[in-house]
């Protein structure tokens, strides 16, 4: 698996082979708090990216996730149903969401990497 | 604080606490309030219904109605029985306009021949002056802007206050005592806007922090912030003014009969009675109720509401998950043809159609300290499973 890719709306994306691995960044959980529902799209769909691909609610509210990447819905992760407060304890593990079958890896050279990222996330304070 | 438009936020004395104790605060009705603490909403929610809470409900309007006969002029602008109020009783009470609608929702406790109330924080302003306009020259209103109101809620409670003042304990439910807590003379009502027993405790504002402080020494007591308070009224099925009730719905409609005393219909003497009574007698056309979504996903305010066959019925008024329940709780309005009990209904959360069904309120059961051994409930009091608590903001 390669280092993850950080949006500015705190997704993180890497790659495993062909695959784009999508998930909520600690921070972002952090700030969500508990998580107690995850709504993911139907696999075969087409995400585009900076449109929303799914939706996490904690107890107070609903918020978008954004696609880092553009293509088609290969896998979702379905413990999050029974689960999904993984997404608070193991956001960057077993807290993924979905998974993207990307034709064109280099979408992710213009997200940021983890420095850049952390440097992002303490500018928001 | 992120920079906010309009007039600064205004802070309440426990302000320094939130900030010690972590808080994450919040713009809340004018008022930089905690929506949560380190520990989190989900924790905070099942922790009062285990043990006790403490909440800052200082942003509330507080106020003493005083002069003569007070309890007539307030029932000119409100369907509850207040003359009949007996001494430190209290009732859950509202504010109607012309057409029947509700201005606000609030407590009112007879101490001697003055009324403490009780309002929303985010209409206060406008309800004192709603209140002083139309009260009368005879009365008049004391804002207590000055003071602190802590809520303590909980099935510990009880036990926790009485180590601080003997014999607290024995108050019974919607009532009041005047009584030195900590050394501090404070105004105690037994009562909630959570579903479980509870207290609120009003005191001068410089000595807020320190009960506060005492109080959170004590074991079984954990702060307590806004997301929490709402979820946790929102399993009672208390309504939330602004969102629940508002100017466009009637107590009839919003299922709160229960708050017209027997006196009030029969002189039918408030303001929108007519139309109040009419629909007391030929139903609303529209009824709140409680719903349940069948799946896991929540349906927050504002999600449509459609009947089997796809007509639009209503629509959400506050939706959540309920913790203690594990599932997602909502309540909104109806067509009064879908308002009975176990009618499948669907909701369409963000376009997709999701089943559900109407159930009774609340979704949590009250835990009110209602049982007075060897003593039958007082005229007038609410011995029914009605949510007789609090109704805040």
């Amino acid at each position: 698996m390669t280092a993850p890719r950080f949006t500015k709306d705190h997704e993180w994306v890497r790659l495993d082979g062909d695959l784009a691995v999508i998930g909520i960044t600690d921070y972002a959980q952090s700030q969500l708090g508990d998580v107690v529902y995850v709504e993911l799209p139907e696999i075969g769909r087409h995400i585009e990216q900076g449109k929303e691909a799914a939706v996490v609610e904690s107890v107070k509210a609903a918020s978008d996730v954004y696609a880092p990447v553009s293509d088609e819905v290969a896998e979702i992760n379905d413990a999050l149903a029974a689960d999904p407060a993984k997404v608070n304890s193991d956001p960057m593990g077993e807290g993924w969401f979905l998974k993207v079958r990307l034709a064109d890896p280099t979408q992710l050279d213009q997200l940021m990497d983890e420095v850049a990222y952390q440097h992002f996330v303490e500018e928001l304070h | 604080m992120p920079a906010q438009n309009g007039p600064p936020l205004r802070r309440t004395p426990l302000y320094p606490l939130h900030q010690s104790l972590g808080a994450r605060m919040v713009a809340f009705a004018g008022y930089e309030m905690p929506v949560q603490y380190p520990t989190g909403i989900l924790a905070e929610h099942l922790h009062t219904r285990a043990q006790a809470g403490l909440f800052d409900v200082s942003h509330m309007g507080q106020a003493l109605l005083a002069g003569a006969d007070a309890a007539a002029a307030l029932e000119k602008l409100v369907p509850g029985d207040i003359r009949g109020l007996g001494p430190q009783r209290m009732r859950y009470t509202l504010l109607l306009n012309e057409a029947g609608g509700i201005l606000d929702d609030l407590m009112a406790t007879r101490l001697g021949d003055r009324l403490f109330v009780v309002v929303n924080a985010a209409t206060k302003d406008r309800d004192f002056a709603h209140l002083q306009a139309h009260l009368g020259p005879a009365v008049w209103i004391d804002r207590l802007d000055d003071r602190a109101l802590l809520a303590l809620q909980g099935p510990a409670a009880a036990a926790v206050l009485e180590r601080l003042a003997k014999d607290i304990a024995q108050m019974r439910f919607m009532s009041a005592a005047e009584t030195t807590l900590d050394g501090q003379r404070c105004l105690v009502t037994r009562s909630g806007y959570t579903g479980e027993d509870g207290f609120e405790i009003s005191l001068p504002a410089a000595g807020a922090q320190a009960l506060a402080e005492r109080l959170l020494a004590e074991p079984e007591v954990k702060p307590i912030g806004l997301g929490a308070r709402d979820s946790l009224r929102l399993e009672a099925g208390l309504c939330l003014y602004g969102h629940d009730i508002d100017e466009t719905t009637t107590p009839i409609e919003a299922d709160l009969a229960w708050t017209i005393g027997k006196r009030r219909r029969e002189d039918g003497d408030f303001p929108g009675a007519s139309i109040i009574l009419r629909q007391l007698t030929d139903g609303p056309a529209r009824k709140r109720v409680g719903i349940r979504p069948d799946g896991r996903a929540p349906a927050r305010e504002g999600t449509p509401i459609l009947a089997l066959g796809g007509a639009e019925i209503g629509h959400v008024t506050s939706g959540g998950f309920g913790p203690s329940l594990e599932a997602p709780v909502a309540m909104g309005y109806v067509e009064m043809a879908s308002a009975a009990e176990g009618t499948a209904l669907t909701l369409a959360v963000r376009g997709t159609a999701r089943p559900a069904h109407v159930v009774r309120l609340p979704f949590v059961p009250h835990r009110y300290h209602r049982a007075y051994p060897n003593q039958p409930p007082q005229a007038g009091e609410s011995n029914t499973a009605e949510p007789a608590g609090g109704t805040r903001r």
